[in-house]
């Protein structure tokens, strides 16, 4: 299993309360799987896409990706961790505006401690693989919506990561950029990466091999697919 | 690093007007204190030229009565001094670094002196004919002292044009008559220093005069000195060194040389000394640096504020790029490498405003010394220090806030919309 949580919960204080959003959620992912998260807002989904990329460590229960515990890393640890093994795509893109499209795509590496040449070269390349290889000395304002979205998947994907975690990845795009997405989502999929996509969208979800809705902190439902496509 | 330093240009031209207004505050502040080192420096390397390197090269040999000079005014004769001979002068002629030696009496702050009604209350000398030519007089007006006017004891004297000055003398000086200790002395002659070493400055209480009243030189034959003070007064020497450098030499020799010669007893702990005038400018230098330190901290105060101001604005920025911070974070940058990001950024814009402020000042200082006609001199190390330290300042008040975006969570920092 490339993740396996098993029984997680995680409260939150707000003030003297104790807010429980995921309780004793237990999930195992295997490597290749291509899995949506669906859930109304406030279901919990958001915590536990962060727990799932290491953004945010569990109250309680073990998480092992890769084979190693989470909960017990260091803050140091977790950035080697989200650095070298996810890769990340935000609704917002979350691209760096003062950068070219080449260099927002080459930050990674940069963390990754790989020296400049390779860099450039490498984030060259996966520019090219989302078909934006004559835009990457564009600047985020320069480019639409789904441009966007795509550079930001290149930056996802540049350092060849264990898991692509995508957190409402078209919420921000018309459909037909949307869809482009999407496509390289299955794309990626078939190379062997391991995709998590978080949705509220039933036509996103639809593209996954498998889908867990999450209600008030718990896993309703988990359907399996019984062949990828419809 | 290099990636981080030209980040930080980056984020500083991306806002050139916040950027330039938080350095002002560095630039200021270094401007002002390169400003007053330049000064400082300026002072200090007057005062030694024109102490030390006058041209003259004379270092004056007197009698001390342990650390001070034997002060005739208000002492009574000392005893157990003879005086210094002919033969003892030429002695020392023939010393190393010694070019000429002159023997003189003097007396500073003379009160019974007159032109007319005027009291004159600068220096009186009683010297020989060559005393004038190894201090590097010349006359301009009237003649000089003749060996005649020493060996027939004429009541003579000369002026140098300070004094002339003081007393304001109307018309010309020569031929008339002044009183010294109530004998006439005539006017023969006007001295001034040789022209292109001015001011002349060869002792601490001649640059306070200079400085403040000088009320200039008189000087008469020797021979008559007796009859204005006392027979057997100790003789001063002035000695011509070969050389600036070789001053100090020339001067501790004749002095050893006098001391074992005419201190014949061991009472009252007298000597001959020659007056160290490196030493001197060193005072005087530490005197012009002293009033300026105090400057120097004041001007401290407004690096202090301007480093306020960085810290005031890199903890804007922190919270202006919350989001950029939380997403490096997720993106794999690990705390220190954000820590190094902002601190490189505060240090650049601080390391920036201390070389504009550096040459704010260099211009400005050259500019008042021109305008003003104050001496100013650029201190190599005084600027490499303003910017060391301006760089020390960014890291300094960058720390606070590079800390905080450091700690930040990558959660809360990519929520934040």
């Amino acid at each position: 299993m490339l993740l396996e949580m098993t029984d997680i919960c995680k409260d939150y204080m707000q003030g003297k309360l104790v807010v429980p959003v995921l309780k004793h959620i237990s999930l195992q992912v295997a490597e290749g799987d291509y899995l949506a998260i669906m859930g109304p807002s406030g279901s919990g989904k958001t915590t536990l896409m962060n727990m799932i990329g290491c953004l945010d460590v569990p109250t309680s229960g073990t998480y092992l990706l890769d084979g190693e515990n989470i909960a017990e890393c260091s803050d140091n640890r977790l950035a080697e961790v989200r650095n070298k093994k996810i890769g990340f795509v935000f609704q917002n893109f979350y691209l760096l505006p003062k950068m070219t499209a080449l260099d927002n795509v080459a930050l990674p590496l940069l963390y990754a401690g790989i020296g400049k040449q390779e860099r450039r070269e490498r984030a060259a390349a996966a520019l090219e693989a989302v078909g934006l290889g004559e835009r990457k000395d564009f600047r985020p304002n320069q480019l639409s919506g789904g441009q966007c979205q795509r550079v930001a998947l290149a930056r996802a994907v540049v350092g060849g990561p264990r898991l692509l975690l995508a957190d409402e990845p078209t919420g921000a795009l018309d459909t037909a950029a949307g869809d482009q997405v999407m496509e390289i989502f299955s794309s990626l999929h078939s190379q062997g990466v391991t995709i998590i996509v978080i949705t509220h969208e039933q036509a996103v979800a639809d593209h996954a091999a498998s889908t867990i809705h999450i209600r008030d902190g718990r896993i309703t439902e988990h359907l399996q697919k019984e062949d990828g496509n419809e | 690093m290099f990636e981080n330093i030209s980040l930080a240009f980056q984020g500083i031209w991306g806002h050139k007007l916040r950027s330039f207004l938080t350095m002002l505050g560095i630039i200021i502040g270094i401007a002002s204190i390169i400003i007053i080192v330049s000064t400082i420096k300026g002072t200090n390397e007057l005062i030694k030229s024109n102490l030390v390197g006058s041209g003259t090269n004379v270092v004056n040999v007197q009698l001390y009565q342990e650390e001070y000079p034997y002060d005739l005014q208000y002492n009574p004769l000392p005893e157990g001094v003879a005086p210094i001979t002919e033969e003892m002068r030429t002695e020392m002629e023939k010393m190393d670094g010694v070019a000429a030696v002159s023997l003189y009496h003097s007396r500073s702050y003379v009160s019974n002196v007159f032109y007319k009604n005027t009291s004159f209350s600068g220096n009186l000398f009683g010297v020989d004919a060559g005393y004038l030519a190894v201090n590097g007089y010349r006359v301009i007006y009237g003649r000089g002292l003749t060996q005649e006017d020493l060996d027939q004891r004429h009541k003579v004297l000369l002026l140098d044009t300070t004094a002339v000055s003081t007393l304001s003398i109307a018309g010309n000086p020569v031929g008339q008559v002044m009183e010294v200790c109530g004998e006439p002395y005539t006017i023969i002659g006007v001295v001034d220093k040789t022209s292109q070493f001015k001011p002349v400055i060869e002792t601490l209480s001649e640059y306070y005069q200079y400085m403040d009243t000088s009320s200039g030189n008189i000087f008469v034959p020797d021979s008559t000195w007796p009859e204005l003070f006392r027979f057997d007064e100790p003789l001063s020497a002035a000695v011509k060194a070969t050389s600036t450098d070789d001053m100090t030499i020339a001067g501790q020799n004749t002095a050893d040389y006098l001391t074992e010669q005419v201190i014949l007893t061991s009472e009252g702990n007298l000597s001959y000394r020659s007056e160290d005038l490196l030493e001197q400018a060193k005072q005087l230098q530490e005197l012009s640096s002293s009033t300026n330190n105090q400057l120097i901290w004041i001007a401290s105060i407004s690096l202090l504020v301007g480093g306020i101001g960085v810290m005031n604005i890199m903890l804007v920025s922190v919270t202006e790029r919350t989001r950029e911070i939380g997403l490096k974070k997720a993106i794999g940058a690990k705390r220190r490498r954000i820590l190094w990001q902002f601190l490189t950024e505060a240090s650049v814009m601080t390391s920036l405003g201390g070389l504009l402020g550096v040459g704010a000042g260099i211009g400005i200082a050259k500019l008042v010394s021109n305008v003003m006609g104050t001496p100013s001199a650029i201190s190599v190390p005084a600027i490499v220090i303003a910017v060391a330290f301006s760089m020390l300042i960014g890291v300094v008040f960058g720390l606070i806030p590079a800390v905080k975006a450091s700690k930040l969570n990558p959660i809360d920092a990519l929520r934040r919309e």
